[in-house]
This record gives C-alpha cells, structure tokens and sequence, in this order.
C-alpha cells in the first residue's frame, strides 16, 4: 500500500526528486493564489459586488475575528501568517474527495516544513513587539531553574504540530485503504466525510495553536507595563505550559 | 522459529497493544472534557463560542496522543525498521 505521496516520484534528476508532495503543493498553491486573483480583479467598494468578493471577505473577516478573539490583540500583524497557515492546510485538505489527489499535509515533510514555520515566527514576532532580550527573558520565567523546559517545550510542541496534523490526515488515508478491503461499497464514504470534517478541524487547530504560540510569545511582557492583568491575558483560556 | 517470524510477531503484538492500550486514555479524556463542556454551555449558553473552541482545542491535544500510538502503529506495521534490518540480513 502506498500511504506515502513522498514516495510517488514523478520526475528525478540527482538528487532532486519531484514527488506528489511537491506537485500537490504547487497544486493548491496555484489553485489559491489563482482564485484569490480572479476575485480581486475587479474589486468594489459599494453594496455590489461579485460572490467571489463577498466570499473572499467573509473568509478574511471570519479568519480577523478569531485572531482577535484568540490573541486578545490586534489581528493585522498576525493575518499574513495565521490566514495562509489555515487557507493552505483546510484547501489541501479538502481536496482529498478529488479521486487521484494524495493531500501533501499527509507527507511528514510537509507538516514538519509548516510546524518549522511557526518555530521560526514565534521568536521573530516576540522579538518584534519586545525586542531581543524582552524576548529572551521570558525564557527565565517564572524562575531560572525552568529554562531547560522552557526550551525543550519550544521543541516538543513543533514535533507534536507537526505529527499532529500529519496523524490525523495520513490517518483518514489509511482507514479509508483498509476499510476498500473488506467493506469497499458504503462506509468509505461515511470516512471520506469525516476526513473532511477533521481535515477542517485540523487546519483550525493548526492556526489557533500557531496564534496561541504567537501570542503567548508577544503578550508574556504586557503585566510588567500595566498590572491590570485579568483572565483575558491567557488567550483561549488556556494556560500556555499545557498546550 | 526464525528471526523474522519473532520480529513480526513481537511487531502484530506490540502494534495491537499499543492501539487497544494508546486509545483507552484519549477516550476517557476526551469523554470527561465533552462532559463537562456540555453542562458549562447548559449552565452558560451566551459563552458557548468561547467554550466551544476551547473545547475543539482541547480535544485536539487530547487526541494527539492517541495519534502518535497510531504512527506508532503504522511504523510497526508498514515501517518497520528491525524488519527491513532482518530483511536485508536474510538476503545476505
């Protein structure tokens, strides 16, 4: 059986491979950066407007709302990154009902590149709103004896993103491979359609998670300038050292 | 008996375990969080956002765990690394 699309090699040279990862990739990228430019076309800013636009803005208003329900912050900075990291996950995805697309997010490599990602834009980000040693200092809390977990959570916490999402899809894969062996005619399907409802899910939970990683890079210096701390300093109520 | 039949034994073996054992967890877990989400919206109906994508969120960590006993199973099974090992030691 052949769960892996990094091993589906379409074209080799060396050692550079193009495998249904990639290809998959380029595949959803072409299909969103293409969408989003046939709807920004011809943009208005009165009541009529085309389905494509009324679509594209629901889409990013909805995504603004929950960075700022989540964060606690002002959503612009954060759209960028956590709008891609979600459009890209839930359109790969939801694809997968297209027969014949593997969903790249189903490769390890392709989740690990995602959860690298966010490795990197957290410390860019906390360096950002509170400068280098603003950012590093929150390494010592609550005490200096805590840094090595600080910085083995830092690390655990990208595996876990990235094993998460790749379980969860690569999953879906392989059920919907064993249950065609054995009960090929309806309950396929029944599993096609929760895979798109975890495929949703999942890339909900990948942004919300990468948000909570942000903010709690961004926001861990605010009760120093003003002590009206409340509940609403730990976004989704959650405290940051269990997520 | 050889060694690839007891490495493929102790693998069918230590994958169904770690399936039946990984997921009693999870499930608990999971059960108890949804428990008590339902009884907070019941009792706070006007938070049921905020409760609601907390709850996703959660079950989100509490399944994870569950998810890696399943790639660990699926290592097991389709990749496993001491097969291939003796594989290529049969050959020989």
């Amino acid at each position: 059986m052949q769960f892996n699309p990094d091993d589906i090699i379409f074209w080799q040279y060396g050692f550079i491979r193009i495998n249904a990862s990639l290809i998959f990739t380029w595949l959803v990228m072409t299909l969103i950066v293409g969408m989003s430019i046939f709807a920004t076309r011809r943009l208005s800013s009165n009541t009529e407007m085309t389905s494509w636009q009324n679509f594209l803005e629901v889409t990013v208003t909805g995504i603004r709302d929950q960075i700022q329900e989540v964060s606690q912050q002002p959503p612009g900075r954060y759209l960028p990154f956590i709008g891609s990291l979600f459009l890209f996950i839930a359109v790969s995805n939801l694809l997968s009902i297209v027969p014949g697309y593997k969903p790249p997010t189903s490769s390890l490599s392709t989740t690990t590149a995602l959860a690298i990602c966010v490795f990197v834009a957290v410390p860019f980000y906390g360096v950002v709103e509170s400068g280098i040693m603003g950012y590093l200092r929150q390494y010592l809390q609550p005490t200096f004896f805590m840094l090595p977990f600080n910085v083995i959570g830092e690390f655990s916490r990208t595996l876990a993103l990235a094993v998460r999402l790749y379980g969860n899809i690569m999953s879906g894969t392989v059920i919907v491979a064993i249950l065609l062996g054995f009960a090929p005619f309806f309950f396929p399907i029944l599993i096609q359609l929760l895979g798109l409802l975890t495929g949703i899910i999942q890339a909900y939970i990948f942004a919300v998670l990468a948000m909570v990683y942000i903010a709690s890079a961004t926001a861990a210096h605010e009760p120093n300038l003003n002590n009206t701390t409340d509940s609403l300093d730990h976004p989704c109520g959650i405290h940051e050292e269990e997520l | 008996m050889n060694i690839q039949s007891l490495i493929g034994m102790a693998s069918i073996i230590a994958a169904g375990l770690t399936m039946a054992i990984g997921s009693i967890g999870p499930a608990l877990g999971e059960g108890r969080a949804v428990a008590q989400a339902l009884s907070s919206i019941a009792q706070q109906p006007d938070e049921a956002n905020t409760i609601t994508r907390t709850l996703f969120v959660g079950l989100a960590m509490i399944e994870s765990t569950a998810i890696y006993c399943f790639v660990i199973t699926m290592i097991l099974l389709f990749a496993n690394p001491f097969w291939d090992f003796a594989i290529t030691q049969a050959a020989n």
